[in-house]
């Protein structure tokens, strides 16, 4: 029979196609730029997979930016080129794409990922291959540290969970604080941990702190153990996929405790979350409602192009995009260390999410917003500004 | 096949070599290995910057599906836990080089030579072997063996379980590896300095307190990447020495007549579950190790990716490879490594390396294919629903890797639906055409696949 | 003690979800000996297509929606067990059946292979419908979560101090329904003993005059509808659907299916008690000890019970024939 033969023809027939695969070994290593032609940009996203959502909206985010670069005609005259690579969620898929991004593709600039697991992953190689890598939102501490390469254009998880404390202490003036979180997510855990520590510095109270793991569907027992605790209120920063869930469990156990959010929770899922999480709140990057002209704009195109309102990944995406283009129009070259430095230097950039500036940790302290659930809607809350 | 058939094994024992070669033959595979490893290292990777990472992962899962092979394949036993081995025996290396960097060095960063040294061109290292290896290298054994002792327990239950059964208790097993890992504390942080919460647990514990601070949810992050395309390729080398010398050796051939009829084995003599038991050990050991190259290639290890949609992922390989045929898994292993990565930028059919491709299969098909015309005809039609399909891409305004897991997906299917048992069956390649006609792999053939021609006459009888 | 018998009640209610995706299993294993790995996915493609249809009746999630009448309730459960129903025959027919008397390994791989396309297929958006700008439903289903409209009216009941929900007492009356209808089914209509006939060895069947692909196509599509029905009680329990490709689909059915493997596989009265069993651990486990290791206890408990009773509670001991 044949196909045995075939078989045994195809991964060698693979094998030397990717040999031949090599052809321009020399021009222009990782991250140094040809001078001419299209600049390429990579995104690495999960586009499919479980977390296909976060990948799908930030790359809608900077494809939205793109667009807008190359209608004012691209940087330093050349076009600009978005390559976005697939990671399914999955680390070694991760590291596949940024590689392919670097060594085929060239880009000169990665933006990626949303999950801080994978953006370490990434940026190791980024950061290994002298390529400036921007995180739209990973939230994790550590991913900065991996080196100059790595910068984000989002504030770090402690940050926004202290501002929720603060906002609750001081504009709910409640005491009485029970947490429920997603485990298995480290943006999760570590917006409680900066909640629960700035809340109990500011002289509130913690009386339970509940977990959940990713893939839960019920809730019921830890809203039971939080009901029986007796607290003023929920701080529940989890993502938006768990939280339409926790909200109507809480509302069928007859619990009508005020609930408190992180950025997560932003989508349009939540609009048709019917009543229950009515009255809630949650700190969030931006909110369509600031009558901001870079908001207003975003929001207004973004719903022209995509048919659905912009969540924070795509603000975020956006904003990651607008930092690397306002960082290339700047930078000498777009060599990896030039750029990397325009980049550390940003200063007060105008983005969606606020005013950008990254300090000597390629991290961002900046305005966090609050923002109310009322009927059926987001509305504009408060404005908290970076503190001192 | 009937003439592999009538080769009596009492030939065998006559040719069979002098004790005292024993040695050298079971070590020269890997030697010649070694060699190729640092050829494909030198030579092959740094010519091909795209496919580096695609070519350390399928050596990865070489790894894995050739051991997952000795249970599923030459045992006959049914092990979905395969991803839970590499959990165990991948933190728990990660976690001595880490903490052990940390106990020797002082920091949590790279110590290794050249044979390990991933990085660009920018200064490499100048020995070849630093001490960096020795401990990477025992971290790879110390991991291997608490897979071992974990593949000892897993395999307990084929004394009352097997097909189905035993299937999912591997399944349960490799889930509470998972959810248990994630319920691990969070790590030293390993850029800088350490932070005063973290010196306070380092001045604390000893070194093997902290083993268990592997990260949780949070995946293991920032360990020193010693796991080299050389090193990855050696343990590859010593799974298929092993493999090899296992199918042939009488172990190996007590393993296939469990596989073939377990009441016949038990009832001429084979203690079907101490072999089952230790198949699960070797082939443990393995998963283990891949775990640990893995964790220090990536400079990472997450509980999260290695659930049952790994385990899926290895059986797979072993299944379209051929059950029992290692060279199958092999090829399998290599062949869905590379192929959702060359669908991220599916090639047109004009490009000269697919027309290559596609001009060889052809050739092979009109030489040898029984229905030649038929197979033609199926290459044919793959070409241009392949080209179809792009044209639809292209007018939908997507790319056709949008949908490369689709397209992983459907090939699956029609893979297993056009051809079940999988490339090679239970034959290895050496055994086929053209190979077979080649002398110097004809003597071992005749004198070693006694079991494989059993085999292949239990398949043609069913 | 009072919190002891609300546990008691919550581990039924899912449980009695458990239950009915553990049916689907029970019964293709109990013809074909072999584990449907894409039941999970047909499972969620019940639940995505109840929540599609009821965008497509017309009925929003929005706020302060009001209950349908409860005919337009009945249709969306109709159109998940239809599309379910419809889907199932089609995997049988172009995916398993090719595969009859292929080794049961390719059976399962081909299995996989249809779980990973259907998750992948589910979140595609190729076509979406809008109403007033926003996205109302998508075909196929799209990557982002949606959440079900109300469909009944839910209230909390309480009883000795126990609360229930009228959603989990629905579960559980329609769990118990489906199974006493399948059980009739199976020891009392034609079809039946056409099925136990065909477990039992389907050359044998075949030479009797039983039509043996006929058969096995209707166990598909009667496990395919009753995933439809489960994936429309999970809408009305979790209203919030994630995407397709979510590993919680999958976990999910994993946790049927053990609840299959612990009742006994291949028997229905034991899928219904594998699945109460499992939901009752699991909330037992969970308030006892702690939430964070709930799949642990489910998986636990399936190795205790494998090990002391290989055959599940009510299974029965397989005799090796040589």
């Amino acid at each position: 029979m044949s196909p045995r033969h075939l078989a045994l023809l195809l991964p060698l027939a693979l094998f030397s196609a990717v040999i031949g695969c090599k052809k321009d070994p020399q021009a222009g290593g990782a991250g140094r730029d040809t001078g001419t032609g299209d600049i390429v940009i990579g995104h690495y996203a999960s586009m499919t997979g479980s977390e296909a959502t976060f990948g799908q909206s930030t790359d809608n985010g900077i494809k939205l930016a793109v667009k807008e670069i190359n209608e004012k005609g691209g940087i330093k005259g050349r076009k600009v080129k978005l390559q976005t690579e697939d990671d399914a969620g999955k680390q070694a898929d991760a590291v596949n794409a940024v590689n392919k991004l670097i060594q085929q593709d060239k880009a000169l600039a990665i933006i990626g990922e949303v999950a801080s697991s994978l953006s370490k992953a990434g940026g190791q190689i980024c950061q290994k291959e002298g390529v400036p890598m921007i995180s739209p939102s990973s939230t994790n501490p550590d991913v900065t540290k991996i080196g100059p390469m790595i910068s984000r254009v989002c504030f770090i998880d402690t940050y926004q969970g202290a501002i929720g404390a603060r906002f609750v202490l001081e504009e709910l003036k409640l005491k009485k604080g029970a947490t429920l979180y997603d485990r298995t997510q480290a943006y999760s855990s570590g917006l409680n941990e900066g909640f629960v520590d700035a809340f109990k510095k500011r002289g509130g109270e913690i009386v339970t702190q509940q977990a959940f793991s990713g893939g839960d569907t019920s809730f019921s027992a830890q809203l039971k153990e939080i009901a029986a605790a007796k607290p003023d209120f929920i701080y529940v920063p989890a993502y938006y996929s768990a939280i339409v869930n926790i909200g109507l469990e809480a509302q069928t156990l007859g619990i009508k405790l005020p609930m408190i959010g992180g950025d997560g929770w932003v989508s349009d899922v939540l609009k048709s979350s019917r009543d229950s999480l009515n009255g809630s709140y949650f700190t969030d990057h931006y909110s369509k409602e600031e009558k901001r002209p870079e908001v207003e704009n975003f929001v207004a195109k973004y719903k022209k192009e995509f048919g659905s309102e912009p969540d924070s990944m795509a603000a975020l995406g956006y904003d990651a995009a607008g930092v690397l283009f306002a960082a290339m129009a700047k930078a000498p070259t777009l060599n990896g260390d030039d750029l990397a430095k325009a980049i550390a230097d940003t200063k007060d950039f105008a983005g969606v999410t606020g005013k950008i500036t990254l300090n000597a940790n390629r991290d961002v302290e900046k305005r966090a917003v609050v923002q109310k659930m009322q009927n059926g809607d987001f509305v504009f809350f408060k404005a908290y500004e970076v503190e001192k | 096949m009937t003439e592999l058939a009538t080769t009596s094994d009492d030939g065998a024992s006559a040719l069979r070599p002098p004790g005292w070669t024993a040695i050298p033959r079971a070590v020269w595979p890997v030697v010649v290995g070694v060699v190729l490893a640092y050829c494909l290292q030198e030579l092959v990777v740094p010519n091909t910057p795209t496919f580096s990472s695609v070519i350390a992962f399928a050596g990865i899962n070489i790894l894995l599906a050739v051991s997952l092979n000795l249970v599923n394949g030459f045992a006959g036993q049914f092990s979905i836990g395969h991803a839970g081995f590499m959990a165990v025996g991948g933190y728990f290396g990660a976690s001595i080089v880490y903490y052990g960097s940390y106990a020797i060095y002082g920091d949590f960063n790279f110590h290794g030579g050249y044979l390990s040294y991933l990085g660009s061109a920018r200064s490499t290292p100048s020995m070849p072997l630093l001490g960096g290896e020795l401990l990477f290298l025992a971290g790879c054994i110390l991991g291997g063996l608490l897979s071992v002792a974990a593949g000892y327990l897993v395999g307990l239950p084929s004394l009352r379980l097997r097909g189905d059964y035993l299937a999912i208790v591997t399944l349960g097993f490799g889930e509470i590896v998972r959810v248990l890992l994630e319920g691990t504390p969070s790590q030293i942080s390993p850029y800088g300095t350490l932070s005063s919460v973290d010196q306070v647990i380092v001045d604390k514990s000893s070194f093997f307190g902290l083993l268990h601070r592997v990260g949780g949810p949070q995946a293991f992050n920032g360990l020193p990447t010693y796991a080299s395309h050389f090193w990855i390729y050696v343990w590859v080398a010593i799974v298929l020495a092993v493999a090899v010398r296992v199918k042939y050796s009488g172990y190996g051939r007590s393993l296939l007549s469990i596989r073939e009829d377990l009441v016949a084995a038990r009832s001429i003599g084979v203690d079907v579950t101490k072999y089952n038991v230790r198949a699960f050990m070797l082939s443990a050991f393995f998963a283990g190790i891949a775990g640990v190259l893995t964790a220090l290639y990536v400079g990472q290890i997450k509980a999260g990716d290695l659930g049952f949609s790994r385990s899926f992922e290895i059986i797979i390989m072993v299944v379209l490879g051929g059950l029992g045929s290692i060279s199958g898994a092999f090829m399998a292993a290599i062949l869905l490594t590379f192929l959702p990565e060359v669908l991220r930028d599916p090639p047109r059919i004009y490009d000269p390396t697919v027309l290559a491709v596609i001009a060889v299969l052809a050739l092979i098909a009109a030489v040898r294919a029984r229905h030649r015309w038929r197979v033609l005809g199926l290459i044919v039609g793959v070409c241009l629903a392949y080209e179809l399909a792009r044209w639809g891409a292209d007018v939908s305004g997507r790319k056709l890797s949008d949908f490369r897991m689709i397209i992983y997906a459907a090939v699956l299917v029609l893979l297993m639906i056009l051809r079940p048992q999988g490339l090679l069956g239970v034959h290895e390649i050496w055994e086929v055409w053209p190979l077979n006609k080649l002398p110097f792999l004809r003597r071992p053939l005749r004198s070693s696949s006694t079991a494989t021609a059993g085999a292949v006459a239990l398949q043609e009888k069913r | 003690m009072t919190s002891f018998f609300q546990i008691i009640a919550d581990g039924i209610s899912i449980g009695a979800l458990y239950a009915l995706v553990a049916l689907g299993y029970t019964l293709v294993y109990g013809i074909l000996q072999f584990i449907n790995f894409a039941h999970s996915d047909v499972f969620a493609l019940g639940a995505w297509a109840s929540l599609t249809a009821a965008a497509m009746l017309g009925l929003s999630s929005a706020f302060g929606a009001q209950v349908p009448p409860f005919y337009l309730t009945l249709l969306v459960l109709l159109a998940a067990m239809v599309v379910c129903g419809a889907f199932g025959y089609a995997i049988e027919r172009l995916a398993y059946r090719p595969l009859r008397n292929a080794p049961r390994l390719n059976v399962l791989i081909t299995a996989i292979g249809v779980s990973l396309l259907l998750q992948n297929i589910g979140q595609l958006e190729i076509f979406r419908a809008k109403n007033q700008g926003m996205t109302v439903y998508s075909i196929p289903f799209g990557p982002f979560p949606r959440v079900m409209p109300p469909m009944i009216v839910n209230e909390s009941i309480t009883f000795l101090g126990v609360t229930f929900n009228t959603v989990d007492l629905i579960i559980l009356a329609v769990a118990m329904v489906i199974m006493i209808g399948i059980e009739w089914m199976i020891f009392h209509t034609k079809i039946g003993l056409a099925m136990r006939a065909v477990s039992f060895n389907h050359r044998t069947a075949a030479l009797m005059g039983v039509n043996v692909d006929r058969v096995v196509s209707f166990t598909f599509v009667t496990g395919a509808v009753l995933a439809g029905a489960a994936g429309f009680l999970y809408c009305l329990k979790y209203p919030q659907l994630r995407q397709t490709a979510d590993t919680m689909w999958v976990l999910f059915g994993l946790k049927g299916f053990v609840a299959a493997v612990v009742g006994g596989i291949g028997n229905i009265r034991g899928a219904m008690l594998g699945g109460l069993c499992i939901g009752l651990i699991e909330f037992l486990g969970v308030s006892t000890i702690s939430s964070d290791y709930r799949d642990v206890y489910v998986f636990s408990i399936l190795i205790v019970v494998l090990l002391v009773r290989p055959n599940g509670i009510l299974g029965k001991a397989v005799v090796e024939k040589v």
